[in-house]
């Protein structure tokens, strides 16, 4: 009785196209709003999950994400190194300088300070020049992103110089540094450098930086450094999610995003809920003829959840395969680069469609179930 | 005449619907028997209980009161799932609107009580074509319902009444969406292919034209058989109804 279920769904070309794409659209509305919240909070700590050669970062206690710091001493990093089971650790300095170009145009940037001897925590990608030039005097290496916005419609090449604090540096590589939170050129120096393209403070060590040694995890060494120095100090996934947490909680983007996923999951579920159900309902006198042939109640509940299946897996394949073209394309533009169709967002969607088939396939079943087939005598 | 000739028979049957004021009695104590080999008439008003009397006997509803055996079998001693399992394997239908599946082809839908029952597609379609192809519809197995006339669904629906051999049907009014040449095409099918000794014919008409096909006419209204009636003459034993094999034979 399966190809009769599969054949009574397809039969009604109309019907059953609109089924598939009601389904399609609320996968895809879901998908993609779910992504694009998410991809955007990741931003928020983009710098942070750039560092992949430390996994312990140590700041003030009062710091609560990466864009607010309050400088350490540099008697800290002493400090940091003398706890056990550190292997090692090194300062890293971030500020927001402005980057002049020759012509005039300017950006406010993140400028990441480099420990001068390691160049510990620069991001591996790099498009073209290399991190070791970061040793010549008055160097940065810039981000794509950042390289086009201060030289529009010119092309990448490593050479030009900027102006930082009255300092005239020379890019020296063009990273690809993941897109932090707000579109700001992204650049790296050495630490010593770095200070001085802002513009000395007392104090500029903004973050150590540190590796745990071999046998001990990050989440030992963090606490390890808490108790024996009582500074702060997170693993990067524990820093990458303080700073998605001060967004969620203190910006409205939550909200505006709550709002539209919301939207788009009771307009989606809503609708394709109730195509679902009406198109059942439409069928209700041949499942009453079928009822009255001696099909029996279990069998007419196994083509109905045959039908929900069928509908929602192609639904809710076609919505992704949309979804996944839509994050290819802007995948490579320049202000939503990075942000990537995310597997967990897949799976919630693939959850909450599930969630309305079921239920659209239960109200459906009741009509059945409750159905006389003597009603299939009355014409 | 034995209990054994009957495919159905009902003593004293009673089917209401609601409760107080809304109560409507639909049965109001119906003696009524069908027998093997025969075409057995329900004639009668709209509304005189009709409909509700074939529904009971199939199993399609449970009445208030009374005794009922169908093929032999008291309906009592069947659980919900017995007699749906019962009404799969020993009763055809044939309803008044078809009630064919709109998106299986003619032979698909003759073959569904075939696949209910658990038959592999193929055999069943092709079992399904070679009884179309007997009923004049060889040319029209791959056709879907809407590209049918009335007369060729009608057909079809009989086919699919008959075509895992039942050893009752039950027609509901065949020949009221039928001109004239129709209905008597589809009523003498019906009298050739599903009339067999070893099978009850009951059929629900108010269609004076066909009433020549009836081996036996019971008619009713207001809930209860009037009279019964053998117009072809038969000298076979009585009809149903109130005759010599009385209900109460088959109840003992």
């Amino acid at each position: 009785m399966n190809f009769v279920a599969l054949r009574m769904l397809t039969g009604d070309r109309a019907k059953y196209f609109g089924l598939v794409f009601a389904i399609a659209f609320c996968t895809f509305l879901l998908e993609n709003q779910t992504s694009i919240f998410a991809n955007i909070l990741r931003r928020t700590a983009s710098q942070i999950l750039d560092v992949t050669d430390a996994e312990v970062w140590v700041m003030d206690p009062q710091t609560e994400y990466w864009e607010q710091t309050k400088a350490l001493k540099d008697t800290d990093l002493t400090r940091v190194r003398g706890v056990p089971g550190v292997q090692w650790a090194v300062r890293l300095f971030k500020g927001n300088p402005v980057a002049k170009t020759l012509k005039g145009k300017f950006a406010v940037s993140f400028l990441v300070g480099l420990d001068d001897a390691t160049l510990a925590g620069a991001p591996r990608k790099m498009l073209m020049g290399s991190w070791e030039r970061l040793r010549e005097p008055d160097s940065v290496v810039i981000d794509k992103a950042g390289y086009i916005l201060l030289f529009p419609n010119e092309p990448l090449e490593v050479g030009r110089t900027l102006e930082m604090n009255d300092h005239r540096v020379t890019i020296v590589g063009i990273s690809d540094a993941a897109a932090p939170f707000a579109s700001l050129p992204v650049m790296h120096a050495r630490y010593s450098e770095a200070v001085n393209f802002l513009g000395r403070e007392r104090t500029e060590l903004s973050f150590i930086i540190a590796r745990p040694a071999p046998g001990v995890s990050p989440e030992e060494l963090t606490a390890r450094i808490g108790a024996r120095t009582a500074l702060r100090a997170r693993t990067t996934q524990e820093f990458m999610w303080d700073c998605v947490r001060y967004y969620l909680k203190n910006t409205g983007i939550p909200v505006n995003f709550g709002i539209t996923i919301a939207v788009a999951l009771v307009v989606g579920a809503v609708v394709a809920g109730q195509t679902f159900y009406l198109f059942t309902v439409e069928n209700l006198k041949q499942f009453g003829a079928l009822k009255a042939m001696g099909v029996t109640n279990p069998r007419l509940v196994g083509m109905i959840l045959l039908q929900a299946a069928s509908v929602a897996a192609l639904g809710f394949t076609i919505g992704t395969g949309m979804a996944a073209t839509f994050f290819e394309i802007t995948l490579h533009k320049l202000a939503t680069r990075g942000i990537v169709l995310m597997w967990q967002c897949v799976a919630l969607t693939g959850a909450c469609i599930l969630f309305v088939v079921i239920v659209a396939s239960v109200l459906s079943i009741r009509r059945v179930l409750v159905l006389e087939p003597a009603e299939v005598f009355r014409g | 005449m034995a209990a054994t000739d009957l495919a159905v028979s009902c003593h004293d049957v009673r089917k209401h619907f609601g409760e107080g004021e809304t109560r409507i009695e639909a049965l109001r104590g119906v003696d009524f028997s069908a027998r093997f080999g025969e075409l057995t008439f329900l004639v009668g008003p709209s509304g005189c209980g009709k409909t509700t009397l074939i529904s009971v006997i199939a199993g399609l509803l449970d009445r208030t009161a009374g005794e009922l055996a169908v093929l032999g079998t008291r309906m009592d001693d069947l659980s919900g799932t017995a007699r749906v399992l019962f009404r799969r394997q020993n009763v055809g239908f044939v309803f008044q609107q078809y009630n064919l599946l709109p998106a299986l082809t003619a032979a698909e839908n003759v073959a569904v009580p075939l696949l209910t029952a658990g038959m592999p597609r193929k055999e069943a379609v092709d079992r399904a074509k070679s009884l179309l192809s007997r009923l004049g519809l060889e040319s029209r197995t791959d056709a879907l319902p809407r590209a049918l006339s009335g007369g060729q669904q009608q057909r079809v629906a009989l086919a699919r009444a008959l075509v895992h051999e039942p050893r009752l049907v039950v027609c509901d009014e065949p020949t009221a969406a039928l001109d004239h040449a129709n209905g008597e095409a589809v009523m003498g099918l019906l009298a050739k292919s599903a009339v067999h000794p070893d099978r009850g014919v009951i059929v629900v008409t108010h269609d004076t034209r066909v009433f020549h096909y009836a081996h036996t006419i019971a008619r009713m209204d207001d809930g209860r058989i009037l009279e019964v009636t053998r117009p072809n003459g038969s000298s076979r034993t009585p009809g149903p109804g109130k005759t010599s094999s009385s209900p109460e034979e088959v109840f003992a």
